[in-house]
């Protein structure tokens, strides 16, 4: 039996996926940058992050945009249908976490007059588990690999685990001295936003898996 | 019921997925079919639930409609025609040899790809001829078949003031809703129909694959369409031919969204065939 | 690519003109004989045909005046009896070759009746006078008919088998999809749908045997009378033709030449008829 090739189709297939992958770059870029805005009280670096969400919001929407054509115009049916759903949904998860990172950016702007509370220790750890999650989430993307996309759960449980540690620790310096509170909220609201990013990408692992074995699984927990 | 429980025991002996607690109308075993040498269908087992839509896939010359006319016993009108296997129609074997073929093709009605209503006919005699050459002639009978068989087939509002006129003076489709109704007339269990809307526009494709939906209620359906958008809009059940083979059978929704079959898949997603 | 006004071009233009008129100069040469004979014949009849020619019996010999009444009768009677024997022996041979006839015996079947077909009308006649004139012990209008209708089957057989080999097998299917029986839809389906070539199969038979002489002198013979019945000997206009051509009194020379007349006209009327009945109510196809 001789498998011929959509080599069209294939084309624009091949399209969504590296799109999709810059977006995942552009996103992880601006994970980085925001916290490194917040850890250095930078402004400048604060706003460099807010106007590239453009960006990435342009981006989303133009790949909702061809996932929706090919569906109308191809016709996928099983594997193409399920990578063009994933697409779909994942660019929806990439867009929330680029969206968290423009909230931490803002923080960083609120809290510019004035020093840090305390120098920042998990929030930059949570940052890094984040971007580290996002690339192994768009690897097994790219290598349809459901083992590494699985082990993304193990690490948004640590995020949250972090998320945990850094929401008592400011609860104690809110409750030591009430002119901490305005800067404990801001840092606590960051925390939140990575947080709900490490979700973000977590759900992304499910696309994938999704994509992979046609089973929708519930990887937060 | 026995044939129940066989329905249950060959799905599991082949991974058949079939829907629970839906009787099986026709039950295909080990069907081998023949024209002369060239072996058609091979060895192909399946189970057609009652009530249901179930639609046959497969690349030009796979066996689809081989496999079809031998659901009718129409396969043996060809001259070198043979087959092998057994055929049960509510568990009786329409092959065996107490069984009259013309009382199968009566219980087992087909429309086909191209409409064909008898040239000579005018719409009604058309409709009704399965009866009245087979010795029905009170017309009060033949009207009251003629109404409901046109209603079961969506085409009495179109034609019913003109059933005089010749039944190729119609369009396409409502050709091919003419014979449908004419099928329906002699009162079938299962219609089959090959490739019913091949032949025909968009719009008149969509409603033949809408009056398949409502005729579902009554009857059950095979369907063989080589349009595999059809078979995803249409069908409960959708079987993969290729070669005589059958590859895969299930559920539709499941078939198109997650074959299990690598040959299944290539096919659906356009890379072969 | 030629161009139009080039010396090539205007070679090729001549030389299609000259063959259209060569291949208009072939047809009038073929033409030609027939147009002269039917002049012809139009001539030398038209004057003898008179009222009496079509209703009085014929005059006795030597005597003028009189007409062919009878034979007139006499053929159509005898078209009537030889379809009586073709047509449904015909049709019925001729939907047994279309529908099941692609084996040995169809084979054979075929190759008879194209033997038949061929066979000299004269030996026909022979053969019908061994089988039921001599043990009848007279002539009649039912050996006539017989000798006739023999030479009938094998044209109606043929063209039969044509016409319905043309009805498409998709009818044949539906309707035994509709569980109507073979046999059943061979004659209401399929040969309905054939009747309008079946129709003109029978009638251009029919204006063949219509014109037939030699087969007659052995079975019909002639009458001078009316019939009488069918057990006995009838006149028709082709033997009656042949009789007063060859006998010496002009008066007969000329309603010969009417007689001529009037089997051309029965032909042509069959003829005409024929492609009427070609052109049916409902046809096979849009």
């Amino acid at each position: 039996m001789t498998v011929q090739t959509r080599e069209a189709f294939d084309r624009e297939l091949a399209g969504l996926r590296d799109d999709l992958l810059r977006m995942g770059a552009l996103v992880e870029e601006a994970v980085r940058r925001s916290v490194e805005a917040l850890r250095s009280r930078s402004v400048e670096g604060a706003e460099a992050v807010i106007a590239a969400d453009n960006a990435i919001d342009a981006l989303h929407l133009e790949l909702e945009e061809r996932c929706l054509m090919l569906m109308a115009t191809q016709q996928p049916m099983a594997k193409d249908l399920r990578t063009i759903a994933a697409v779909w949904a994942m660019t929806m998860d990439l867009e929330r976490i680029g969206d968290h990172a423009e909230d931490i950016a803002r923080a960083t702007k609120r809290m510019a007059d004035q020093p840090l509370l305390k120098p920042l220790i998990d929030i930059p750890r949570m940052a890094e588990m984040v971007q580290q999650m996002l690339r192994t989430g768009l690897d097994a993307f790219v290598q349809r690999d459901v083992n590494l996309a699985q082990q993304m759960a193990a690490a948004d449980d640590e995020v949250d685990h972090l998320y945990g540690q850094v929401f008592r620790e400011l609860l104690t310096y809110m409750i030591e001295d009430p002119h901490n509170i305005q800067r404990a909220t801001h840092l606590l609201f960051s925390a939140q936003a990575l947080e709900r990013m490490g979700d973000h990408a977590t759900n992304i692992a499910e696309r994938v898996i999704y994509m992979v074995t046609g089973t929708l699984k519930e990887l937060n927990l | 019921m026995m044939l129940w429980d066989h329905a249950i025991a060959s799905a599991l002996a082949k991974g058949e997925a079939i829907e629970t607690g839906v009787p099986s109308q026709l039950v295909v075993e080990d069907l081998h079919a023949y024209f002369g040498r060239t072996h058609a269908v091979k060895g192909l087992s399946l189970d057609i639930a009652a009530n249901r839509i179930t639609a046959i896939i497969g690349p030009s010359g796979c066996g689809k409609s081989t496999f079809l006319r031998c659901l009718n016993r129409m396969h043996e009108v060809v001259p070198g025609a043979r087959r092998e296997g057994r055929v049960l129609l509510d568990g009786e074997d329409i092959y065996a040899p107490s069984v009259d073929p013309v009382e199968v093709r009566r219980r087992v009605g087909m429309v086909f790809q191209r409409a064909n209503p008898f040239p000579t006919m005018s719409i009604y005699d058309n409709v009704v001829v399965g009866l009245r050459l087979n010795g029905i002639r009170d017309r009060r009978v033949l009207d009251e078949v003629a109404e409901r068989s046109l209603g079961q087939a969506a085409l009495w509002d179109e034609v019913k003031d003109v059933l005089a006129r010749p039944g190729t003076s119609l369009s396409g489709g409502q050709q091919q809703r003419l014979c449908i109704a004419r099928a329906l007339a002699v009162q079938p269990e299962v219609l089959l129909m090959d490739e019913p809307a091949s032949a025909l526009d968009p719009a008149s494709t969509l409603k033949i694959e809408e009056l398949a939906k409502t005729l579902r209620e009554t009857l059950t359906i095979v369907i063989v369409t080589h349009n595999m958008q059809q078979a995803a809009r249409v069908s409960d059940s959708t079987a993969f031919m290729l070669a005589g083979s059958l590859i895969e059978y299930g559920p539709t929704a499941e078939l198109f969204t997650r074959p299990k079959e690598r040959q299944t898949e290539d096919y659906i997603t356009g890379r072969f065939g | 690519m030629i161009a139009p006004g080039s010396r090539a071009g205007a070679r090729r233009r001549l030389t299609d003109r000259v063959m259209g008129w060569v291949c208009l100069a072939a047809i009038l040469v073929a033409i030609a004989p027939l147009a002269s004979l039917l002049g012809y014949v139009v001539v030398q009849g038209a004057p003898a045909l008179n009222w009496a020619f079509f209703t009085h019996l014929p005059a006795p010999v030597g005597e003028p005046g009189g007409g062919m009444a009878n034979a007139i009768l006499g053929t159509l009677t005898l078209i009537g009896l030889a379809s009586g024997v073709g047509v449904p022996v015909g049709i019925l041979g001729g939907l047994f070759l279309a529908e099941a006839g692609d084996g040995r015996l169809g084979w054979w079947i075929r190759f008879t009746a194209d033997v038949l077909n061929g066979l000299p009308s004269i030996v026909v006649g022979v053969f019908v006078y061994a089988l039921v004139v001599v043990p009848m012990h007279r002539f009649s209008a039912l050996a006539g008919g017989l000798a006739l209708g023999v030479m009938m089957i094998p044209l109606v057989v043929r063209t039969t088998e044509e016409m319905v080999r043309l009805v498409p097998s998709s009818l044949r299917e539906a309707s035994l999809a509709l569980g109507i029986r073979w046999w059943i839809t061979s004659l209401r389906i399929v040969l309905r749908t054939a009747t309008a070539g079946v129709i003109t199969g029978i009638m251009l038979a029919v204006a063949r045997i219509g014109g037939e002489t030699a087969p007659l002198l052995f079975t019909a013979f002639n009458n001078q009378f009316w019939q009488a019945g069918l057990d006995q000997p009838i006149s028709s206009l082709t033997v009656q033709l042949f009789t007063y051509s060859i006998a010496p009194y002009d008066d007969w020379h000329r309603q010969a030449w009417a007689a001529a007349l009037v089997l051309m006209a029965i032909t042509l009327l069959l003829n005409i008829a024929a492609r009427a009945a070609g052109r049916q109510r409902f046809t096979v196809g849009r």
